[in-house]
């Protein structure tokens, strides 16, 4: 009976039926406040159980897309209303689910006034994320890719720091750029393919030199929302500025969703010109990789550090996709679900600090670890994890793009690798001037241990990367027809790189 | 011409809002003087106007022409129609208590929209050189009387004057080009014009007086480069005239338009093309940049009104079917999205004084949670974001854009949607990322609700209505398509 019914729709909409409950709450200040906290928590919470029938409904072993629903929407024009996922969107579907949840208990003390706003931009902002990664259609990708920005520019603007109002414009601005770009390449797709419906735009043989304008157009929106250099430059502002869930949320899903958009519809759709640029994208994120990795290493605020290593990091992901080989794009997958959960966890733990300090410098810290060990432990194996210790998830998505990276050119390889390197200096750098030495700083003694609160949202991520770095066929099994799949229509299409192999 | 009485029922809605404005007139001038009065003779207009509203939407969708094929009542005509009527009915309701506030309340307010309103729609209807002249200057003249109706304001005045000097002019460009169309055609009916052209046959001074016609209509529509008087016109007039000049008359002055292009020139489509395209990008780039720099609202939603003409032109520009539906999809998000907008916009007063800087709007989130929503879902509309009414406008026209090969005017369109975005925000930026120790009033009419409360409902959800109105856009555009 479960078969039939439309979970990714319940999914989807469920957290803005939320929204409603939310706007119903009465009280005085205090109980509305606390009233919202409960129910967004509640409302995100049963959301991801709701999306769990997803992974346990999926079958891996099919290489189509699962759990579909269509409803007639604009009749008779090729737009329609189409939710489905496969090995490559449904673990994104579950990691959004996931860390909403965490995000809003995240907020639970750091946000005390608009607490309703507040989780009515963060459910709002749940429903946005979900629907993008289900949607099949085109169009409501669209619809769903842009209206993200409403309730993210807000939460920066509304609860963000000092300098929040320039984040939330740069952030806007600069993203809503590139995607306008995108939307006259979709106009186009439509107008050639008759068509808004993914599967069917994928089947679609499009002309090799629209395929280079196609191509530039999606690059322009992916580029910003990835971020690659050089145009990154929004993203440590937001972070920056974001309130602690914000950057969660920002980097652990918002950030994937331009590494998304690049399996599903640069290279299955645009194969030809996505053979062709591949040199350029792997420039740029050569660059992104040691250019950033070098200014994260002069930061003084941790949380910018934290930004930029995620730029560094993002440059693995573009760099696996664009190899065209299934490693490299099993590796940046791997490295994405990686990223997000290990990001929000690394953003979390910032925020934690600056809950009881609040400040972001690190020269303001030092000798923590003997004041909160329990925190001291998470905080290292996630500072680990980033860096890509064997053990970790982020091993097996950095190890997998490496080898993907080696199949295309040992020197983009080598450049790679020099990455990793630079990586793990600067965390190790931060996690010791935070960590370690003697307490300078009166107030760090007296910061109160973890909480319960805290320790629950550190938990299930730090489960999960573990599980993924002693078990990565957990997650890679999931994603292997659907990669495979990918990799058929690029050699349907026939690539002389991938004659070559 | 022998006047028949089958000439009488395609023009139904319009006799019984001239005889209405005739009654009207009589209540004016009988009713007394008083505030009440004019509350009297609002009503009266208000009920008029729903009552042909619901005869036009429940009527009969074939094609007629009446009074000697000067006159047109087609399901195109319906369409806009409706969209005029809509606009101009909520801009009315709206009206009825600033303008008390303002004690500025005559009973000439509503009869001179009226009158105004009949113009529009014959406007819509216009098969004639004849016809068009007479019904743009019936739209015009009660216009250019309402803008200066706040008699004791200097303001208002100049905003009347300068409205009437400018719009004179673009009359007299409008009968210029017409004599000269006419002069070359030798009949003033748009089949008889179009019969008269093709292509490879054209004489030059054809084209000039299709330009200057064109021209002539692109004032009323304020699309730059003839958008002079917008700001200082949106500017002096009272609000809730403000209000209406931004919502009805563009409407009725877009439908002109597309029946001029589209029927009268329809062989000469390469020539208007380039004009109108020439208008769309410089409206397009006067409307986004233009607005960044103002601190009066009605000012910044004057550009912003030429922003969105820009952007209906380029749907124009295709001269396609595609491109006709794509206008129409948009004048209606349009009309919603700036009746919303000034419900907002005629709330704002300080101490019972009108306050129209934007920098009033400060912290409005925390005074007026829900005026401050409903003004954020307006801009954000009209910034393009989805999935709210103004993203599907945007969709349609550049989509009928880019099917012509017009791809550069619509990257340029994109582009400055994204400049254009940047003022939107900044309103909301004011209401939500800024705070203030002195609140706007908070009272609020139930008129301002009802209009606040639909045009929400129709942003938000523009996405679940879509398909009927694509539907009704389509057989509007057809019957645009095959009107000669």
């Amino acid at each position: 009976m479960i078969d039939n019914w439309p979970i990714l729709s319940i999914v989807t909409f469920l957290p803005l039926a939320g929204v409603l409950f939310l706007l119903l709450i009465k009280g005085d200040e205090k109980a509305l406040a606390q009233n919202s906290r409960f129910v967004a928590m509640w409302v995100s919470g049963f959301t991801f159980l709701v999306s769990l029938p997803l992974l346990i409904g999926f079958d891996s072993s099919v290489a189509g897309y699962q759990f579909e629903e269509k409803a007639v929407w604009l009749a008779g024009t090729g737009i329609g209303y189409h939710m489905g996922v496969d090995g490559i969107s449904m673990p994104f579907v579950l990691l959004s689910t996931l860390l909403t949840p965490l995000s809003i208990l995240a907020s639970w003390r750091a946000i005390t006034h608009r607490v309703r706003e507040y989780m009515i931009a963060f459910l709002v902002l749940e429903t946005m994320m979900i629907g993008m990664f289900v949607s099949l259609d085109m169009l409501m990708f669209y619809l769903f890719f842009e209206a993200v920005l409403i309730p993210m520019f807000l939460i920066i603007g509304i609860w963000g720091g000092p300098r929040r109002i320039y984040a939330a414009f740069k952030f806007f601005l600069y993203t809503l750029l590139g995607s306008v770009l995108m939307l006259v390449c979709m106009l186009a797709m439509y107008i050639d393919a008759g068509t808004t419906d993914i599967p069917a735009l994928t089947a679609h043989q499009f002309a090799e030199s629209m395929q280079t304008w196609l191509f530039l157009g999606f690059l322009a929106s992916f580029a910003v929302k990835v971020p690659m250099w050089p145009v990154h430059t929004w993203l440590p502002d937001a972070h920056v500025e974001a309130p602690t869930a914000g950057s969660m949320i920002l980097a652990g899903v918002l950030l994937k969703m331009g590494g998304y958009g690049f399996l599903r519809f640069s290279l299955p759709m645009f194969p030809l010109a996505s053979e062709f640029f591949a040199p350029l994208i792997f420039t740029l994120s050569i660059i992104a990789v040691i250019y950033t990795s070098l200014v994260a290493l002069a930061q003084s605020d941790m949380k910018k550090m934290i930004a930029y290593s995620s730029v560094a990091h993002m440059g693995f992901v573009t760099i696996g996709i664009f190899t065209m080989t299934e490693q490299g794009i099993a590796g940046a997958m791997f490295q994405m679900i990686s990223h997000g959960l290990v990001s929000a966890a690394l953003f979390f733990s910032v925020g934690v600090v600056y809950d009881r300090l609040h400040t972001r410098e690190i020269n303001a810290y030092g000798g923590v670890a003997a004041v909160m060990p329990r925190y001291a432990v998470f905080f290292m194996f996630m500072m680990l994890a980033s860096v890509g210790l064997p053990g970790t998830s982020g091993f097996v998505g950095e190890m997998l793009v490496l080898v993907g990276a080696w199949h295309a050119s040992s020197w983009v390889a080598f450049f790679t690798a020099t990455g990793l390197v630079l990586g793990a200096t600067y965390m190790l750098w931060l996690y010791r001037r935070v960590m370690f030495g003697a307490i300078v700083n009166d107030q760090v003694k007296a910061m109160e241990p973890m909480q319960m609160r805290e320790f629950s949202i550190f938990l299930p991520l730090t489960f999960l990367v573990l599980l993924f770095g002693v078990y990565p066929m957990a997650l890679l099994d999931v994603m292997a027809v659907s990669i495979q799949f990918v990799m058929d229509g690029l050699s349907a299409s026939g690539l002389s790189l991938l004659a070559a192999n | 011409m022998i006047f028949d009485l089958a000439d009488i029922l395609p023009a139904l809605p319009e006799m019984i809002l001239a005889t209405l404005a005739l009654v009207l007139v009589l209540v004016a001038a009988y009713g007394g003087e008083g505030a009440e009065n004019a509350k009297r003779v609002t009503r009266i207009a208000l009920g008029g106007i729903v009552l042909v509203l619901i005869l036009i939407w429940s009527g009969t969708a074939a094609d007629q022409t009446a009074f000697g094929g000067m006159f047109k009542a087609d399901s195109f005509a319906s369409y806009m129609k409706i969209l005029v009527l809509l606009g101009t009915s909520g801009a009315l309701y709206m009206s009825i208590t600033p303008l008390a506030k303002d004690d500025i309340n005559k009973p000439e307010f509503a009869l001179l929209v009226v009158l105004a309103l009949v113009g529009m729609m014959l406007m819509i209807s216009a098969n004639d050189l004849m016809s068009l002249y007479m019904a743009v200057e019936l739209q015009s003249l009660p216009l250019y009387v309402v803008a200066a109706m706040r008699t004791n304001s200097l303001r208002s005045s100049e905003a009347g004057l300068k409205y009437f000097l400018l719009g004179a002019l673009s009359s007299g460009m409008l009968l210029y080009g017409a004599s000269l169309v006419y002069g070359f055609a030798g009949t003033t009916s748009f089949s008889g014009i179009a019969a008269a052209v093709s292509a490879d046959q054209l004489p030059v001074a054809f084209v000039i007086g299709m330009v200057f016609m064109v021209s002539g209509i692109a004032f009323k529509i304020s699309a730059a480069p003839f958008h002079m008087w917008t700001p200082d016109v949106y500017e002096g007039s009272p609000s809730p005239v403000t209000a209406l000049f931004a919502i009805a008359p563009k409407v009725a002055a877009m439908a002109l338009m597309m029946r001029l292009t589209y029927g009268a020139f329809g062989a000469i489509e390469v020539e208007w093309s380039q004009v109108l395209i020439a208008l769309s990008i410089a409206s397009m780039v006067v409307g986004a940049l233009g607005a960044i720099m103002q601190r009066d609202i009605k000012r910044m939603m004057a550009y912003s009104s030429i922003a969105h003409m820009g952007y209906a032109l380029a749907g124009l520009a295709a001269g396609s079917h595609q491109g006709a539906l794509g206008v129409m999809i948009y004048m209606t998000g349009y009309i919603f999205m700036g009746a919303g907008s000034f419900a907002i916009i005629l709330l704002m007063r300080r101490d019972g004084q009108s306050a129209t800087r934007i920098a009033d709007l400060q912290g409005l989130s925390r005074t007026h949670p829900m005026l401050a929503l409903g003004l954020m879902i307006m801009m954000f509309s009209m910034a393009g974001i989805p999935p709210l009414a103004g993203f599907f406008g945007k969709w349609y026209v550049f989509l009928a854009a880019v099917n012509a090969g017009l791809v550069p005017l619509a990257v340029v369109g994109v582009v400055m949607s994204v400049v254009g975005a940047f003022y939107y925000l900044r309103i909301i930026k004011i209401m939500y990322f800024e705070e203030t120790d002195e609140p706007l009033d908070t009272d609020m009419p139930t008129a301002n609700k009802m209009v606040l409360g639909v045009s929400i409902g129709v942003v938000l959800l523009f996405f679940l209505g879509l398909s009927p109105l694509l539907e009704a856009a389509n057989v509007a555009a057809t019957a645009l398509m095959t009107q000669l």
